[in-house]
């Protein structure tokens, strides 16, 4: 297996890393992610890496990546899940995830997104046609 | 210094990296290691066996469980034949790389173990060795 199944969900895009990442499938992931950004037109990538045992600098570096390129495609980007051990090592290893959202699980993650990319404000303001900013003013 | 058990893995390509990671867990949970020291060690164990395939084109791995006033550890030596550091001191420092990583492997690795020893001649090769003691001290 040499590919990570990348799930399309309205507007976000959902990976479950369900697998020992080795360099080749985490580049493989990174390429098909930011084309599958580009062909959907996805506002979110929210990954989940709860079953992840191992996150080491390259691994941590392509999640960075996935964020950063997303960003300038107009999309956010949630890590969900990490595992306590995995994020006392990270930070021991001297990799601190900058840039990169995270949420404890996928139901936080998800609300993250829509709050990050103002879909459900921008559904609302459809349905009363009016401004939010007026509420708070 | 005793050894108990002693096995040996040739690495040569990415693919190798994750049975060798399952071998050093399984490993390390013989040996009745928390999952907080597991990940650490697996993770360091993940940037030697990056640096052994990208510097070297792979190499050898010995894996052992040693014990040392009662205690048990797992003990990894990574050996390659490839170009060898120049300059070990600059290697160990953190965001230095000669490719294009974020230059984490080494030091990062150097504080995720309790021991950790770097040997290296120029056109001869590399050999690490790191020691993870069951209590993480």
């Amino acid at each position: 297996m040499d590919r990570i199944p990348i799930l399309k969900m309205g507007p976000f895009l959902l990976v479950t890393i369900q697998v020992d990442l080795y360099d080749r499938l985490a580049l493989n992931l990174e390429n098909d992610l930011i084309s599958m950004v580009s062909k959907t037109g996805a506002r979110g990538v929210l990954i989940d890496i709860s079953a992840v045992n191992i996150v080491d600098s390259f691994m941590g570096r392509i999640l960075g990546n996935i964020a950063s390129m997303s960003r300038i495609m107009d999309a956010e980007t949630v890590v969900v899940g990490m595992q306590p051990a995995v994020a006392i090592t990270l930070v021991e290893l001297g990799l601190t995830l900058q840039g990169v959202h995270t949420a404890l699980n996928v139901e936080k993650g998800m609300d993250l997104l829509y709050d990050r990319t103002d879909l459900l404000t921008t559904q609302e303001d459809e349905d009363n046609g009016e401004d939010p900013d007026d509420y708070n003013d | 210094m005793i050894t108990m058990t002693k096995d040996t893995m040739q690495i040569v390509r990415e693919q190798d990296v994750v049975p060798f990671r399952n071998r050093v867990r399984e490993l390390s949970t013989k040996i009745g290691m928390s999952l907080v020291n597991q990940t650490k060690l697996i993770t360091a164990a993940s940037e030697l066996v990056r640096n052994m395939l990208k510097y070297a084109n792979g190499g050898k791995i010995t894996l052992e469980i040693v014990s040392k006033n009662g205690q048990n550890g797992v003990r990894l030596t990574f050996v390659d034949e490839g170009p060898g550091i120049e300059n070990i001191s600059q290697a160990m420092l953190d965001g230095f790389s000669t490719g294009k990583s974020l230059g984490l492997g080494l030091p990062g690795a150097k504080r995720l173990v309790n021991e950790f020893d770097i040997k290296s001649v120029v056109g001869t090769g590399t050999t690490v060795t790191v020691t993870h003691w069951k209590n993480g001290r």
